[in-house]
């Protein structure tokens, strides 16, 4: 990297390491007030399976802290204007994920014995040391990816990666893959991974690179259908491609809600780069049309679709016709996980106070059934709140990042997070068919720990670029790793505003076809399929075409469509209100390697 | 981009709210339901934080709480075992209770409405006080009489009933059901052992779970004569008319012919309705049921509880254990008519007839009663954990009337005579005015007749105690021994009253 981005924060702006130093306070606080909370919860378990509380009891809470105090440190020194809501939302669900396995422990071993348990060992043990490995190496990631448009370098090879290790499970036998019928696994001795998990976030930056470049394309309509613009047949054939290895994954590997993701996924950044909603009308009657179809065959054929068919139906009827015992047979886990539910009621029996061991797996695919029984309704919704705050976080980090790239990458990753919990809570508490999907930080095992961790330090690092104000040292306006041009410092790069690089701006959906390649104000038309990282630079190095056009002051917004902070639960404060004229000023011009001007941009 | 980001942020927040409308449909709406599914064996380990009331008979505890040291704090414990188990019931930890258990779970557990000051004390006393206790109408004295004889009979029946009410005012002193269980077994700490000695006992052929007294019923037999005897005195009969008799009888339409017990019982052409009553004389009836016609029959039953779906002993201002409907069956062919044969069957109690051992007795206590038939109840009183406070106390309850008073002078009078003269003579007892009927039911093919034995006790006018005795295929003496056991059981009773 240049020797501008690696100079300490010397000569940052007094308003951005404020604001950097604000956000970082708020995350300590949130920080310790979740492990509080994962403390306060320890002791309460403690207190009904003991009926006294051990003096030992705050351990997992204290590694906890120190892992994740460990991960702000890290944020604060290479992402210091990241969210800092994320970090003690997921640090505290993961805490509290330890926790309730740590209950679980404590609830199998005899009443008399549970005073002795060790406090490390057991599945809660093992998931904190899981814990601990995730955090280190979202960490790593965090403190070594200086960039998220790294990624997109290595979108091809990801991209290819992604899809083996998706369809690796369903190439081994079921020996090694299958669990409760959906082969989602690789299972070597006691040692066993969801390669699914990582599959997910390598083929996200699969797509936001391809998208990226594709979507000039993908947005071109062809015919006008019930007012909504459908785009052209042979567009369809990407689409149709990701359809159909979804439909091998439902296949071969017999998980719907894996298939649903992936497809999912693929359909929603496709929405969100055409911005064309005949996409989403696509995608969504393919993935209804698909699963009926699944449903049909399963009930004719069976095969592959018979796992499907009978979770569907499960699915309708858990407690089965009067007389019929599905309730104690396939519907069983179903069936407990409600009742527990149900026994929970507004408030819940209290941690340690209920049954959750009467529910089958419940460590990891019905964990919030478990949790529900003993935390309510009540504590339930406070869980799912901190999941939305990481998604809506996520959306906000896309909203505000001022590359396509990292707007894809952002928004797809956190709504595919969103989209995750929605599939296993769905499918624990009846509203979906059951999946064998994870839930995202309670559920114990390794790589789905790790990969959401992962996520969420990619997550960290495009909100750290998102927030950062023009010019921070570190800040948005960093050398791009241009394709050839390593560590070149820019030249006439601080003043071009981020709205303006986009490098093709999109056509409006009212304005029809082969509108998108007479977009205005582009010196030099450029083939569509160039590489166009975005904000990468033109082959002088420069980092905007756009940079003479624009007007001299940056304003704040960085959009092509106005922002209406009153309305838009989207738009913060970082949209302008708080990078208000004073900070333009004395900002970042004076940053060392910089133009003090965009006027002096020879 | 950020217009369709902004509507997928949308989108994500409508997919959570999609969730929290299920969760909250689950938890809240239905929580109920599946809090108390069959399906649910969770245990409320706060139910065992407070030590559960006590189940009192004749003032002696039949089911209490003992301390453990346990998970689980308290230990239910049934001291008198298999004798009381139908009644009292058992709460494992498990499951859903039964018995008065069940009846009177909240109660027992401390949780109900009635005890909410108990609840607000312990907030601030930090304390958890017992729940609250149950005294029961049953007399120990005549519920161990019961029991040893039922268990020990001379007929060697593996199954039977016995019922004891209190005629006016419908008190249940006694009830037994053979074959019983230890319910012990099934509350105890350990739920393997404890679900293990449940299945064990559920799989039993011989039913030891089933409360044979109020959920089964048998073909009655000649019991049924007392309705037939309610039936033709509401028509005019009185003790003393002849009713055509005879040593066989060939129903129109049909080629059987029913005959008396043995020959000498009642030969003659024409008998009186008393003797007929009596000597138990089917033939009699059996034309007498043909004379009344279906209607009558049926009435007759009816007004006595026959057909009486909806009834439940328990609490008489609550819930209760249900009873099972007793029938008397379609008397009438398909186009309307009478069906003779059938009306003749049924009126000896056979065809397709059948009682539960308690409406029995609710028959023997409507007519000890003057015709009033109180509605029988278990529980007689819901005290306080400190065993005086009184929450409830029973008020008996008329059920109905099932027939006049001078109906019912004369049904007393008759069967008066059946222990005195005819078949009971082993229920009499010195100084008091018993009556009474035997049955002996024909049932299955092949196998063994029921024995049954119906009676009250009365002495100055007053009634004192109506039982009613199933011996279950005790073949012949069955109604005699039947007799004798109620015999003892009344007397039992009025042991109890502080009688002779």
């Amino acid at each position: 990297m240049s020797v501008a981005a690696a100079a300490p924060p010397v000569a940052a702006s007094p308003a951005a390491g404020k604001r950097s130093r604000r956000a970082r306070r708020t995350e300590l606080i949130l920080l310790l007030f979740g492990m509080v909370v994962v403390a306060g919860y320890l002791a309460a378990v403690e207190a009904n399976l003991l009926d006294t509380i051990t003096g030992d009891f705050w351990v997992p809470a204290a590694i906890l802290t120190t892992l994740f105090l460990g991960m702000h440190i890290v944020v604060r020194l290479r992402a210091p204007y990241a969210d800092p809501v994320i970090l003690p939302a997921v640090a505290t669900l993961n805490g509290l994920g330890v926790t309730f396995l740590r209950r679980l422990d404590l609830g199998r071993v005899k009443a008399a014995d549970r005073a002795d348990y060790p406090i490390l060992s057991g599945e809660g043990g093992r998931q904190l040391l899981w814990t601990a490995i995730a955090v280190t190496l979202a960490a790593v990631m965090l403190w070594f990816l200086r960039d998220h448009r790294t990624i997109s370098r290595y979108a091809w090879t990801l991209g290819f990666v992604g899809i083996i290790l998706m369809m690796l499970p369903a190439a081994l036998p079921g020996s090694i893959s299958e669990v409760h019928g959906a082969k989602l696994w690789i299972r070597v001795g006691s040692f066993s991974i969801q390669p699914g998990e990582f599959a997910k976030l390598m083929l996200a930056s699969f797509f936001a690179y391809y998208l990226v470049r594709k979507r000039e394309v993908l947005a071109l309509a062809s015919k006008r259908v019930l007012g909504v613009d459908f785009p052209r047949g042979r567009d369809l054939g990407p689409v149709l491609v990701v359809w159909a290895l979804s439909l091998l994954v439902l296949v071969f590997e017999k998980d719907l809600g894996t298939a649903l993701l992936y497809f999912g996924m693929f359909v929603v950044m496709l929405y969100i780069a055409t911005e064309r909603v005949s996409w989403l009308l696509i995608g969504l009657f393919l993935f209804f049309g698909g699963a009926i179809l699944a449903y049909v065959l399963g009930a004719a054929i069976g095969g592959p679709f018979a796992n499907f068919y009978q979770r569907a139906n499960i699915w309708l009827d858990p407690f089965g016709p009067a007389g019929s015992d599905r309730a104690y047979t396939d519907g069983y886990q179903l069936v407990q996980s409600l009742l527990g539910l149900g026994t929970g009621g507004l408030f819940g029996t209290g941690p340690g106070g209920g049954s959750p061991g009467q529910v089958p797996e419940v460590r990891n695919d019905f964990i919030f059934a478990g949790m529900g029984e003993e935390i309510g309704l009540f504590g339930l919704t406070a869980l799912l709140v901190l999941y939305l705050l990481v998604v809506v976080r996520g959306i906000k980090t896309a909203l505000a990042v001022r590359d396509s790239f990292g707007k894809l990458l952002a928004g797809g990753l956190a709504f595919t997070l969103g989209l995750q919990v929605f599939v296993i809570v769905g499918g624990v508490s009846r509203l979906i068919p059951l999946t064998g999907q994870t839930t995202p930080f309670l559920s114990a095992g390794g790589s789905s720990l790790m990969a959401n961790w992962i996520l969420i330090a990619i997550l960290l690092r495009v909100s750290d670029a998102a927030r950062a104000p023009l010019g921070a040292p570190g800040g948005m306006i960093r050398p791009p790793v241009a394709v050839g041009q390593p560590g070149r410092p820019p030249v006439g790069t601080a003043s071009a505003p981020v709205g303006a690089r986009r490098t093709a701006p999109v056509a409006p959906a009212s304005a029809g076809a082969a509108s998108v390649a007479t977009a205005p104000a582009s010196p030099a038309p450029r083939p569509a399929d160039s590489p166009q990282i975005a904000d990468s630079g033109q082959p002088d190095g420069s980092l905007s075409r756009h940079t003479a056009e624009q007007p001299a002051v940056s304003d704040a917004t960085f959009d092509d469509e106005a922002l209406d902070p009153a309305v838009d639960p989207f738009v913060d404060e970082y949209d302008g209100s708080e990078y208000d004229a004073a900070d333009a000023e004395t900002e970042p011009y004076d940053a060392p390697g910089r133009p003090s001007s965009p006027r002096e941009n020879p | 981009m950020n217009a369709p980001l902004r509507r997928v942020g949308v989108v994500a927040m409508v997919l959570f709210g999609l969730l929290f409308a299920n969760l909250t449909y689950v938890q809240w709406q239905k929580a109920n339901d599946y809090r108390t599914s069959q399906y649910n064996g969770r245990v409320q380990v706060a139910e065992y934080d407070r030590q559960r009331g006590v189940i009192q008979v004749s003032g002696k505890p039949a089911a209490k709480s003992i301390v453990t040291d346990d998970n689980l704090k308290f230990l239910r414990s049934y001291p008198y075992k298999q004798a009381y188990a139908h009644i009292v019931g058992y709460k494992p930890v498990n499951g859903t209770p039964t018995g008065i258990e069940y009846v009177e779970n909240e109660f027992l557990a401390g949780t109900s409405d009635q005890l909410f000051a108990d609840r607000l004390r312990d907030l601030w006393s930090n304390e958890k006080t017992p729940g609250g206790n149950v005294v029961t109408t049953l007399s120990s004295r005549a519920q161990d009489v019961a029991f040893d004889e039922l268990v020990n009979n001379r007929n060697d029946a593996k199954v039977g009933a016995v019922v004891a009410l209190d005629p006016r005012t419908g008190a249940i002193l006694s009830m037994v059901s053979t074959p019983s269980y230890d319910p012990n077994s099934i509350v105890s700490h350990d739920t393997s052992g404890a679900d293990a000695a449940y299945n064990k006992l559920a799989a039993d052929p011989a039913q030891p779970l089933l409360n044979r007294a109020i959920s089964e019923t048998y073909q009655p037999g000649s019991i049924f004569k007392v309705i037939d005897s309610a039936a033709a005195l509401e028509s005019g009969y009185t003790t003393n008319t002849s009713i055509p008799a005879g040593s066989s009888y060939q129903a129109p339409g049909t080629t059987h012919k029913i005959t008396n017990a043995v020959p000498s019982i009642c030969p003659e052409d024409q008998v009186t309705l008393i003797e007929a009553l009596t000597e138990s004389c089917n033939t009699g009836f059996a034309q007498l049921g043909v004379a009344l016609g279906p209607d009558k029959i049926t009435q007759a039953a009816a007004n006595f509880g026959w057909g009486d779906a909806s009834l439940q002993v328990g609490r008489l201002d609550g819930k209760g254990m249900p009873v099972a409907a007793s029938e008397v069956g379609t008397l009438t062919t398909d186009s309307g008519n009478p069906d003779a044969p059938i009306i003749a069957q049924t009126a000896i109690g056979q065809a397709n007839t059948r009682v539960t051992p308690l409406q029995a007795a609710m028959m023997a206590a409507a007519v000890a009663n003057g015709g009033e038939q109180m509605r029988p109840y278990l529980i007689d009183q819901l005290l306080g954990p400190d065993l005086t406070t009184n929450y409830y106390r029973a008020v008996p309850q008329r059920l109905r009337t099932t027939c006049s008073g001078a109906v019912a002078a004369n049904l007393q009078a008759m069967m008066v005579s059946v222990v005195e003269n005819g078949t009971a003579r082993r229920a009499q007892i010195d100084g008091y005015r018993v009556g009474g009927k035997t049955g002996t039911a024909q049932n299955a093919e092949g196998a063994k007749d029921h024995g049954w034995f119906i009676g009250f006790a009365m002495k100055d006018d007053r009634p004192i105690v109506a039982v009613a005795v199933l011996l279950a295929n005790s073949g012949s003496g069955g109604s005699g021994e039947a007799a004798r056991i109620g015999g003892l059981v009344m007397k039992a009773v009025i042991t109890d009253r502080g009688g002779k």
